[in-house]
């Protein structure tokens, strides 16, 4: 049975502490940090507690899996937060409008219309992805400040559907989190199983021999910056489905926080390699270090300094344990 | 005989459990060639990287001008004089051929003006006439590789390796390429050389040691073996004839045709067909277009005019995408940065180009159709791996060659073109990947075979084109192969013997 990570590498008959943590490396950060959180405060555990923390990274996770698709093929992309706030003001405004299921899909499509042109840039015109999606991030606030003209849009009644869904839950799970749920399964499914993930893990690994292959490379690439922007939009949907309001300033900077959740889940960012679950692990490490600093009242400064530590220990484990001999 | 300047003793070395090297051993004078020579995985590269400082042996001494010494790094063996010349280039492709050769010691303050003259004087010591302001990138591989020479030389190398130099050199730099050699070793530097060249080996070497399986087996020298001897040490058996009769081919209908196909200036009014079970040759020096017309007939670059026809249905070729449809597989010659991905395990390697075979009606991978296919491809090219789940990286690169040969059976389109096939492949490897071509053609495939080792296309080629300058400037059938014929069409665009039909 294949496994859930993207590289598997023939075992070896001795225990290779270096092998382990490049494969399970997140794992074990994860389980750790649970533990710690676990002896740091009595209410980390309890059924509220988590699917609070779930509820949080719901929208950060559902733009990792994006993000991953992208790093994958060895680009990056930092306009997920601005597209949210894009999918977000545009929720807002196109409800009042439009029925809740026109209203969706039409910001799903214009977050993945901003992705298409990101892709079409990078994909045929061969722009460095970076500067692309820098300037994308900048054109879809901008876009996004416009239209709500810098000031919170309230949904009002005719956007009852879209708050339902964000303040919902089913067996004690909220929706957000479930649907970030079904869209990792969904992405494992792909990127283990069919030729698009395939295509794309071997692109970042080498993208000319997959074009000498007959593939149509450009393609692929401009595919994975358009479900990047249609997964994004869906983030600033479910941003608005939980406050209420759509916001021209939701995800100002969680591009950072997306990327660092891929590469905590051990993606490279040289491509091609990478999984969904431990993307997930990774998410999931970046909201419970939040929440357990929230529960045992570390200042939000310092917060930001141990996260910055927690990604370079992360890496360390990830390189294995060769670095050390050196 | 002089006292060996350097020696290697006894040295071990081993990675997990598996030896790379047993106990192998090494000397080599002054003022002296010396070729390592041995399969490949036979060690060569891993001793040479003990002598380079990259490894630390297990065991065993290494001696420099008398003195037992461990190296501590790249660094200390640079600094003792010794250099090694990867098969990997080792440049900054970025920067200038100046800036490169000076790299370990470039001044604090440039100066433009003395950088320049300086490279210009060690290029000119090496007879070539390469701009010290040219970008590394915009150089031919050939070129880039004088310049790794010339870095090596700005270094008072006492000894210099060469692991595989001319492997990528057309036959008039490899021919240069060792008169630098020569003028190495009349000045007193111990060159170690490593080569599957071995008619290369035989003109230059003084001593000869081969290596097998991590192990010293001979030191000879050239006056007292044979080639055939030689091989026989390397490969521990007698190795018969390397290339399959071609006369039992059987030739069928003409299935490629190209028509004066055009690229800038690097092709120009190339035409020829080939027939099915047809093994074709395109010879020629690096440079000559030889690689070009591969990728315009593959779709990879785009030709200006000209036009080429499958089994007389003129193609669209706009990208490889097109030739992959219409059943063209190119094997490129640069096998790991074009033709294999290297992380990825053999499995997906050998489907890449054929998907549709191995996909259920929902675009789902079929993981057990798959590994039937390819269990069954890797069988039959005698694919030496620990399964078919493990990475290219894992292979030698005579098994990588079958991996991007199976991905081509795979697809079983109409026309194969195989750019340097055995480049860097060690003799086992190469006498196997002669028997795949030549099923290829016993299948009825066009086959197109470039190589810059001229027995190679005589021995596998039912004709060669020689082509010079982008254009293919005449047709060498196998009564007149010879290195001459083909030289002299190469270089003066006129065969040597009158009677050898012309194209132009």
């Amino acid at each position: 049975m294949t496994s859930l990570s993207v590289k598997t590498v023939p075992s070896k008959s001795k225990f290779d502490f270096g092998e382990f943590f490049r494969r399970y490396g997140t794992a074990v950060i994860f389980l750790l940090l649970v533990v710690c959180a676990t002896m740091l405060s009595s209410s980390f555990l309890s059924e509220r507690n988590i699917m609070n923390v779930l509820r949080q990274v719901s929208g950060t996770g559902i733009m990792a899996v994006g993000m991953l698709l992208v790093i994958l093929t060895r680009g990056i992309d930092l306009s997920v937060g601005s597209i949210a706030a894009l999918g977000s003001v545009l929720s807002a405004v196109i409800v009042a409008q439009y029925s809740t299921g026109a209203s969706i899909a039409m910001v799903i499509l214009a977050g993945a219309a901003c992705g298409m042109i990101s892709g079409v840039l990078v994909a045929y015109v061969r722009l460095q992805p970076f500067v692309m999606t820098l300037a994308m991030m900048a054109i879809a606030r901008g876009m996004a400040l416009i239209i709500s003209n810098g000031q919170p849009i309230m949904m009002g009644e005719r956007g009852d559907t879209i708050t339902d869904f964000g303040t919902s839950f089913v067996y004690g799970v909220p929706m957000p989190v479930l649907l970030m749920l079904g869209v990792f399964i969904v992405a494992a499914l792909v990127l283990n199983f069919t030729k698009f993930g395939r295509l794309i893990k071997a692109i970042g690994s080498n993208e000319e021999a997959v074009r000498l292959s007959g593939i149509p490379v450009a393609r692929y690439v401009l595919a994975v910056y358009a479900i990047s922007g249609a997964l994004a939009a869906v983030a600033g949907i479910i941003s608005t489905s939980r406050s209420g309001v759509g916001s021209a300033t939701v995800g100002v900077g969680s591009e950072l926080d997306v990327i660092a959740a891929v590469v905590i889940g051990g993606a490279s960012l040289m491509g091609g390699r990478g999984s969904v679950f431990n993307t997930l692990l990774g998410v999931l490490v970046f909201g419970v270090i939040g929440n357990i600093m929230n529960l045992i009242n570390v200042p939000g400064y310092h917060q930001q300094v141990f996260m910055g530590v927690i990604i370079v220990v992360a890496m360390l484990l990830q390189k294995g344990t060769g670095w050390l001999k050196r | 005989m002089s006292q060996s300047l350097i020696e290697l003793r006894g040295i071990t070395k081993s990675f997990g459990g598996i030896h790379a090297l047993n106990g192998a051993q090494l000397q080599a004078h002054a003022g002296e060639v010396h070729a390592l020579l041995g399969e490949n995985g036979a060690g060569k590269s891993t001793l040479m990287r003990v002598l380079g400082g990259e490894l630390q042996p297990d065991q065993g001494q290494l001696i420099i001008g008398g003195e037992v010494l461990s190296l501590k790094g790249p660094g200390d063996a640079m600094s003792r004089g010794i250099t090694i010349i990867h098969q990997e280039m080792a440049l900054a492709a970025d920067l200038t051929v100046a800036e490169n050769i000076f790299l370990y010691d470039l001044p604090r303050f440039i100066s433009w003006r003395k950088l320049r003259a300086r490279a210009r004087e060690i290029l000119d010591r090496l007879g070539f006439s390469i701009d010290p302001s040219a970008l590394v990138s915009d150089l031919s591989v050939a070129h880039q590789q004088v310049v790794e020479i010339a870095k090596a030389l700005s270094r008072q190398a006492r000894v210099i390796v060469f692991d595989e130099p001319t492997a990528v050199l057309s036959t008039q730099d490899a021919d240069r390429l060792l008169e630098i050699i020569d003028g190495l070793r009349k000045r007193g530097v111990a060159v170690i050389y490593i080569s599957h060249r071995l008619d290369e080996v035989f003109k230059i070497a003084d001593r000869m040691t081969v290596m097998k399986d991590g192990q010293w087996v001979a030191t000879v020298t050239p006056a007292d073996t044979c080639v055939s001897e030689v091989i026989r040490l390397m490969v521990g058996r007698p190795v018969d004839t390397l290339f399959c009769d071609r006369n039992a081919r059987q030739h069928g209908s003409e299935v490629l045709r190209v028509e004066n196909l055009n690229a800038s200036r690097k092709v120009r009014n190339v035409s020829f067909s080939v027939k099915a079970g047809e093994v074709l040759g395109l010879g020629g020096l690096v440079g000559s277009g030889r690689t070009e017309v591969a990728r315009l007939i593959f779709g990879a670059d785009r030709c200006e005019s000209g036009s080429v026809f499958l089994k007389g249905r003129k193609l669209k070729l706009r990208s490889p995408q097109d030739a992959v449809a219409a059943g063209i597989g190119l094997v490129p010659e640069d096998r790991k940065g074009q033709g294999v991905i290297l992380d990825m395990p053999i499995r997906a390697n050998v489907t890449m180009a054929n998907f549709s075979s191995v996909l259920n009606l929902f675009g789902f991978i079929q993981s057990d159709r798959e590994r039937g296919v390819v269990e069954k491809l890797a069988g039959q090219m005698r694919l030496k791996s620990s399964s078919i789940d493990a990475p290219v990286s894992s292979l030698s690169g005579g098994n990588q060659q079958k991996v991007v040969l199976a991905k081509w059976f795979h697809l079983g389109g109409d026309v194969i073109i195989l750019d340097e096939p055995t480049r860097g492949v060690d003799v086992g490897a190469k006498r196997e990947i002669y028997e795949l071509i030549e099923g290829l053609a016993a299948n009825g495939l066009a086959v197109i075979v470039i190589s810059s080792e001229h027995h190679e296309l005589f021995g596998l080629c039912d004709r060669v084109l020689v082509m010079s300058e982008g254009q293919i400037c005449g047709e060498l059938q196998p009564d007149h192969y010879s290195e001459e014929n083909l030289l002299s069409m190469a270089m003066t665009h006129r065969p040597a013997l009158s009677h050898v039909e012309i194209r132009t």
